[in-house]
């Protein structure tokens, strides 16, 4: 890359081509959040009390356990999407970016996993 | 690019609060941030607590439920369940300006008031119906 002007620098280098998908990605995972999530919040208010019993009974039932990991999948998705915002947005220093952005990717891997798992351990009659 | 700062002039950067002039749309869009951000963190880590504590057992769970109902977690469920209906108003004003609705001044200030509005009324239905049952 030249040197000179800030325009020169970035001439002909076109776009980034990725932010257009990242763009739909993030309303498309906004509406599998406004689905999942609005059917979370209906059945805690359904459920008749919050005691170890009545919520393992509710999770271990095939809609629930879909429904659920569906949800952490979709709201997984798109926090890696809005944090990525965030992180590119305050963090101008290439290399603290950079680990920024890599210490998201397996934090948000790591929980969305962790919270899958336990759902599959619970609903498969492990726990 | 590290190019160092000659011939750079400061070009303003994205949301900063001390850039934007104060409005209800600077506002909301401020609030659409933190609000997810902070559900991101503090609502997804207490969903995996709940899960992982379902996952391990009774005892492990009945502590999760203590905190829950005790005056701390009451304030940081309230917080969740806060940040979760203000940030679907907000989001759901984001799904409309992106179909081209929404921009006139009047229109979106309205809005942009209301979502905080209908974010805290549905935050006290919530919990109304909640504790009420």
């Amino acid at each position: 890359m030249g040197n000179g002007t800030s325009i020169g620098r970035v001439r002909g280098l076109g776009s980034a081509h990725s932010g257009a998908h990242h763009w739909i990605v993030q309303r498309v995972s906004a509406i599998g959040n406004l689905v999942l999530t609005a059917w979370f919040a209906v059945s805690l208010l359904l459920l008749p009390n919050f005691n170890y019993i009545t919520v393992h009974d509710w999770i271990v039932s095939p809609v629930s356990a879909v429904a659920l990991s569906l949800l952490i999948i979709s709201v997984f998705w798109h926090v890696r999407l809005g944090m990525q915002v965030l992180i590119e947005d305050y963090l101008h220093e290439a290399g603290t970016k950079f680990v920024a952005l890599a210490a998201l990717n397996l934090v948000v891997f790591g929980a969305a996993f962790y919270g899958v798992f336990t759902i599959a351990r619970l609903a498969l009659g492990a726990a | 690019m590290a190019q160092g700062a000659t011939g750079k002039k400061a070009r303003p950067l994205s949301p900063h609060l001390s850039i934007w002039r104060w409005g209800p749309a600077m506002f909301t869009s401020i609030m659409h941030r933190v609000s997810g951000n902070g559900l991101a963190v503090v609502g997804l880590g207490a969903l995996l607590c709940w899960l992982g504590t379902l996952a391990a057992g009774p005892e492990a769970y009945a502590k999760y439920a203590a905190f829950a109902v005790s005056p701390l977690g009451r304030i940081v469920f309230v917080g969740i369940s806060w940040a979760y209906f203000n940030h679907l108003c907000s989001g759901l004003r984001h799904l409309l300006m992106d179909i081209g609705g929404g921009f006139e001044v009047k229109t979106n200030n309205m809005w942009s008031i209301l979502t905080h509005v209908f974010g805290v009324l549905l935050t006290v239905v919530f919990w109304a119906i909640l504790l009420l049952r």
